[in-house]
């Protein structure tokens, strides 16, 4: 078996949703490879070469690569694809985005989001927002699939590296052309691999109210998220947004504060270690799901926990 | 400008799924269904689109069975054009819907094709994008923003770390994330009117395309439920137990 796990970077450090990919690549088993594709990318190239499990790297650096446009990415995943029986990449927007284009070249239906690997055509997703776990079994010849990080270790990184080879660019179609982008910044922990994570919901009520759950947050050392109601109303950026269409988080620590718990939201936090409910509502469905309770009000309560932690 | 846009018959988002007894698959006996709700996202788009005088037609279609006629009526009301109804048997892979699509746009050539991110049955998120491969076209996905600049199209995207705004040449396809709009609800005398618009049937199988299903499913089963859990009185208590019990917090 021979497998290829497309790099999730940012031109200069390697991701942690590609050592989850690795990780379930191993668990596929066989030879796992990475593309790192990028521009200006070569310590990316370094740091994937010292990743546990795999056994080549392959590197293709252009301008064309910088932004990850999936038009470039996805026929130049299709170039290198020949020899491999299984192609991963992240769940992430990064890999959503591109990953299709490349199955459709393959003529392969794709496997999006798997949450376990039963054996080597065989594979678990979560399906209707997580309410349903689907086991599937796929005919193709080539798997092309999607992992979601949060069901799988980080490989870890080892001393010793492992051979990078260049890879050839594949002519730009230069229909597609990046603009801009406004990338949040933050001195707090990446929501996706926060070890703790403060969330908050409508009840907040106002971005300006949104601060005592940051004040809790920094207490803790943790990652802001929000529920989509909380989204939707602009008291913070999209990217907080945890839930079957935002980000998938599994914490040790996810803190909900004022969110009733719509089984949207609950798609994308319910794998968490331990998960602490805070709300009015005693019959909030949160709770369902919360290892431990609090009912009131959140106004009370959060700068109380803020105090005591 | 042409705007086609591709839509789903799926479980209502109301509707808690449950697996069969057997677990064979998912229990869909007697449940309400409704449009997608990100293909209803995309709909209000390009009737927008026309509002303003963007664009000159909106074309719903579907891929599905005969029932599907339901949601396309529920789009025309919305105030999509005219529909199609690819009629298929059994529920079509998103490789396969996507390769359906493909003839339908070789047929209509719009100049932008918006359809839903995702929807919300399989949660797989992909037909935007193979449709787009299949047609060497530009592809932007997860819009939150979408204006029509000429011939291009300048979008932008929701991203992980925040948004990313990113300028495609029509034709191109665009999918359709929440904050893009809110859609409208549909007016009693817009439904009684959207039931004569025009409403087309083409059948997949006189497509000549290898429709058939990659993937099986084995089983499904429910997700493991979590343990109940226990009821603080008072912040101290909290704090208390994540301490000496969870041991998340030191």
């Amino acid at each position: 078996m021979s497998i290829l796990v497309v790099a999730e970077h940012d031109n200069s450090e390697i991701k942690g949703s590609t050592l989850n990919t690795v990780t379930a690549a191993s668990e596929i088993g066989g030879d796992v490879s990475i593309l790192v594709a990028g521009s200006e990318s070569s310590s990316v190239a370094e740091q994937a070469a010292k990743i546990s499990g795999i056994s080549s790297v392959i590197h293709v650096d252009d301008p064309i690569y910088k932004n990850f446009l999936a038009e470039d990415l996805g026929n130049l995943v299709v170039s290198v694809a020949d020899g491999f029986n299984y192609i991963l990449a992240p769940a992430t927007t990064f890999g959503k985005n591109f990953l299709p284009r490349v199955a459709a070249k393959l003529d392969v239906q794709q496997i999006s989001d798997i949450i376990s690997v039963e054996d080597a055509d065989t594979f678990k997703r979560p399906i209707y927002a997580g309410s349903c776990i689907a086991t599937v079994k796929s005919t193709d010849s080539v798997k092309v699939i999607t992992v979601r990080t949060t069901a799988f270790d980080a490989s870890p990184m080892v001393d010793s590296s492992v051979n990078v080879d260049l890879g050839a660019v594949v002519d730009s179609l230069n229909n597609s052309k990046f603009v801009s982008d406004e990338i949040a910044e933050s001195d707090r922990p990446e929501l996706t691999a926060a070890d703790v994570i403060v969330s908050g919901g409508r009840a907040l009520g106002s971005s300006e109210n949104f601060k005592i759950i940051e004040a809790l947050a920094d207490k803790l050392g943790a990652a802001v998220g929000a529920s989509r109601a909380a989204v939707d109303a602009g008291y913070v950026p999209n990217d907080y947004q945890v839930g079957q269409t935002g980000k998938i988080v599994a914490p040790s620590l996810y803190i909900a504060i004022g969110i009733s718990g719509a089984i949207q939201h609950l798609a994308g936090m319910k794998d968490s270690k331990v998960i602490v409910a805070i709300n009015k509502d005693e019959d909030a469905p949160i709770f369902q799901v919360a290892d431990y309770g609090l009912v009131g009000d959140l106004f009370e309560a959060v700068p109380e926990l803020t105090d005591s932690v | 400008m042409k705007i086609l846009v591709p839509i789903k018959r799926v479980v209502d988002y109301n509707v808690k799924v449950r697996p069969l007894s057997d677990n064979s698959n998912v229990d869909l006996n007697n449940v309400k269904m409704s449009v997608n709700p990100f293909c209803e996202i995309a709909v209000e788009e390009a009737v927008r689109l026309k509002e303003s005088g963007q664009a000159s037609e909106v074309v719903v279609v579907t891929v599905g069975g005969d029932e599907s006629q339901e949601q396309l009526r529920a789009c025309l009301a919305l105030g999509a054009d005219r529909a199609i109804l690819a009629q298929s048997e059994g529920l079509l892979e998103p490789l396969a819907i996507a390769k359906v699509l493909t003839k339908i746009v070789e047929s209509e050539n719009p100049n932008l094709i918006i359809l839903g991110k995702q929807a919300i049955d399989g949660d797989n998120n992909q037909t935007g994008q193979m449709l787009a491969s299949m047609l060497d076209m530009p592809q932007a996905t997860f819009a939150s923003e979408l204006k029509i600049e000429g011939d291009n199209a300048l979008v932008t995207r929701e991203i992980d770390g925040g948004l990313q705004t990113i300028n495609v040449t029509l034709p191109a396809v665009v999918t359709t994330d929440l904050r893009l709009n809110e859609p409208r609800y549909a007016s009693l005398p817009n439904i009684m009117q959207a039931k004569k618009k025009e409403l087309s049937i083409q059948n997949v199988s006189d497509l000549g395309i290898d429709v058939s299903n990659r993937t099986s499913i084995l089983s499904v089963e429910l997700p493991p439920t979590r343990e109940a859990g226990v009821m603080v009185d008072s912040v101290d208590e909290l704090v208390e137990k994540l301490k000496n019990e969870a041991k998340v917090i030191t």
